[in-house]
């Protein structure tokens, strides 16, 4: 074992698209400081699914936030690390050269489609507002990328709807429209946080698949951000695990299926109902996500944790790499793999 | 929506026929005797006071006397006349001369409240907590404190008499320039709850989700503020400013009573003085149709400027 944080994947030539590098972020409130995130670092190359996984309050989506530079600052402060995009640190980039990423590189749906859209705007407008504002394309031009965009993502009769307000969808068809006006520039990379979650189960799965086809068909990188174990298992290649504003877990997705190698993955994975074991009681992961303000010494998931000896409390665990290119920010990450392999 | 606008003209027949009524019976309610109030500190002779009872059903006695003379007073009404003031001039004259007074003075005391109370509304929820926010915030809560009995004789006499910066009053044919003075001051209530609102729904829009939306499309800040947060952000504005439209149109008694301008508030509250029944009810009766058709005009425009809103 080694405690050096190396990637679970090999480095492409000329590096990673996006990478992150032990970024930091905290809220300043009245009440106090919040450190929503502590370290994180991964990275996404061209044309794979990496998934972030976590509860909430694990800063999945303030991570997302930062990387699209659309945090509200105050009360959010990024106070370091680094956000590389084609090795070009955003952080340091100015706000003009930032706005250019945005939409263009990397574009984000959001979970909540019906407040995300703008109520007073037919959404054929919004998503025409992006190509005749960022591509200085005429009115007519944008429409019709519009409806060639809505008929993308599959919105029946889109030539017909260009001119419905978002209330009028239905919330399959309101994320669709969030999709196609995340498309409308191209991205290299799409971020979709928690982009079903707002959604019946059916519909669920409808997105999920649009989204796995686009990225294929439309050669992107894509961030996955959910809390749901569920959606990440078909579309992923990579997870990584937050709790507390750290990566705890970084694994390709069937071994972390197989064998989680921390004690919070494992947990997550255990408290999935299962359909063929009947009559037990299903696991839960005791006690409730720590405070912000006040994260725990040591380990951060120590007062849930099973496994949890003096040295949890103590020392905070660093990334150790197994032996297969995975990494667990555990003290005792290989036990956890092994009993979890069992 | 066509159906919703019909419905609510009738409700309108109704809430005008219901007002009216209980300002015709709260009017000569109290009055003694009307042939004598009509006729002043003169005496009345027999024939005249015998052709007035005839002409005014006034032998009818009752509550069914009283609604005997109501539904006259409603059928001339309806005609298009509202019939004759205790001094003899026709009161349909008197609003006509009346009328486009209080308009002009409505309409600065509007203006003011949308150059001055909506976009400093903007910048204050823009910079919320800023000097600037929290300097409007007192000096709207001063103005709102005020009372317009204590405010607008103050500005008349300072800025009209003290240092003769405006005509002290207005007289019987005001100037655009005679009106600016008392449209400021009227406007002034209106300037701030216009700018408190603003600064409100600004700053709850701009943390909005859609606001992050527009953002992460790598929209340029001015255009997120001007196009997508002040096209929501002023739906309610507008609404507040066309129910004060409504309010402004229907006269200032104090204000126009202190710059002595003879508009709509000024006669309402002569008659009111005088107690000349037939000019209040009038005057009232008019109010009553402006007010309704203004508050039909904002639900309409609410419906067209929020697509949310729909009316069956």
């Amino acid at each position: 074992m080694t405690v050096n944080p190396t990637p679970a994947s090999a480095t492409p030539e000329g590096g990673h698209l996006l990478e992150l590098r032990d970024l930091h972020v905290e809220f300043r409130t009245n009440e106090g400081v919040a450190r929503v995130i502590n370290g994180v670092s991964y990275h996404l190359d061209a044309g794979e699914t990496l998934a972030v996984l976590g509860e909430s309050g694990s800063g999945k989506s303030v991570t997302a936030q930062a990387i699209m530079g659309i945090l509200d600052t105050p009360p959010a402060f990024v106070r370091s690390g680094q956000i590389l995009y084609r090795g070009q640190d955003l952080l340091t980039a100015s706000e003009e050269q930032r706005r250019q990423v945005r939409g263009k590189e990397i574009a984000i749906i959001f979970q909540d489609a019906l407040s995300a859209l703008n109520p007073v705007f037919p959404v054929g407008w919004q998503i025409g507002e992006t190509l005749r504002q960022r591509s200085g394309m005429s009115r007519g031009d944008a429409r019709r990328r519009a409806v060639e965009l809505m008929d993308l993502v599959k919105i029946p009769g889109a030539a017909k709807r260009i001119g419905d307000y978002p209330h009028q969808f239905s919330g399959g068809m309101r994320q669709r429209v969030m999709i196609a006006m995340a498309l409308a520039l191209d991205p290299k990379v799409l971020i979709a946080d928690e982009p079903t979650t707002a959604l019946d189960v059916t519909v669920q799965a409808q997105i999920m698949d649009l989204l796995a086809d686009l990225r294929r068909d439309l050669d992107m990188a894509m961030i996955l951000i959910t809390h749901d174990l569920g959606v990440v298992a078909g579309v992923a290649d990579r997870i990584a695990v937050m709790y507390a504003g750290r990566i705890v877990e970084h694994a390709d997705v069937r071994s972390l299926y197989k064998a989680p190698a921390h004690p919070y993955t494992k947990g997550l994975l255990e408290s999935i109902p299962r359909m063929d074991v009947r009559g037990q009681e299903l696991s839960t992961i005791k006690g409730l996500p720590p405070n912000l303000m006040r994260i725990p010494s040591g380990c951060p998931f120590h007062p849930r944790c099973p496994y949890v000896q003096q040295v949890c409390v103590d020392v905070v665990p660093h990334d150790l790499v197994l032996g297969d290119g995975r990494t667990s920010a555990c003290h005792f990450a290989q036990e956890v793999r092994d009993d979890s392999a069992r | 929506m066509f159906r919703y606008i019909l419905r609510r003209l009738l409700q309108m027949v109704l809430a005008f026929f219901g007002t009216t009524l209980i300002v015709y019976a709260l009017m000569f309610a109290g009055q003694g005797d009307p042939i004598q109030a009509l006729a002043g500190e003169r005496p009345v002779t027999a024939a005249q006071r015998a052709y007035l009872t005839e002409k005014y059903h006034l032998d009818a006695t009752g509550v069914g006397g009283f609604f005997y003379r109501y539904f006259d007073y409603v059928k001339s009404l309806l005609q298009g006349d509202l019939g004759q003031s205790l001094t003899g001039r026709q009161i349909g004259d008197i609003l006509q001369a009346a009328w486009p007074v209080t308009l002009k003075l409505a309409l600065i005391a509007l203006a003011v409240a949308i150059i001055f109370g909506v976009s400093a509304g903007v910048v204050a929820g823009i910079r919320r907590a800023s000097i600037f926010d929290n300097s409007t915030l007192v000096l709207t809560l001063l103005v709102l404190g005020i009372p317009t009995i204590v405010l607008a004789p103050l500005a008349q006499y300072f800025l009209g008499v003290k240092w003769q910066l405006f005509p002290p009053t207005a007289g019987s044919q005001p100037t655009f320039y005679a009106l600016l003075l008392p449209g400021i001051v009227l406007g002034s209530l209106s300037l701030a709850t216009a700018l408190r609102l603003t600064r409100t729904s600004v700053a709850e829009n701009l943390r909005a989700d859609y606001v992050r939306t527009a953002r992460s499309k790598g929209l340029v800040k001015r255009r997120i503020v001007t196009v997508h947060v002040l096209r929501n952000s002023l739906i309610p504005v507008v609404t507040f400013l066309g129910v004060e439209l409504g309010n402004l149109m229907s006269g200032a008694i104090i204000t126009e009573g202190v710059f002595n301008i003879p508009g709509v508030g000024f006669n309402l509250f002569r008659g009111i003085r005088t107690e000349d029944g037939p000019l209040v009810v009038g005057i009232v009766s008019v109010l009553v149709v402006v007010y309704l058709v203004s508050n039909l005009v904002v639900d309409v425009l609410y419906a067209v400027l929020d697509p949310r809103i729909r009316y069956e």
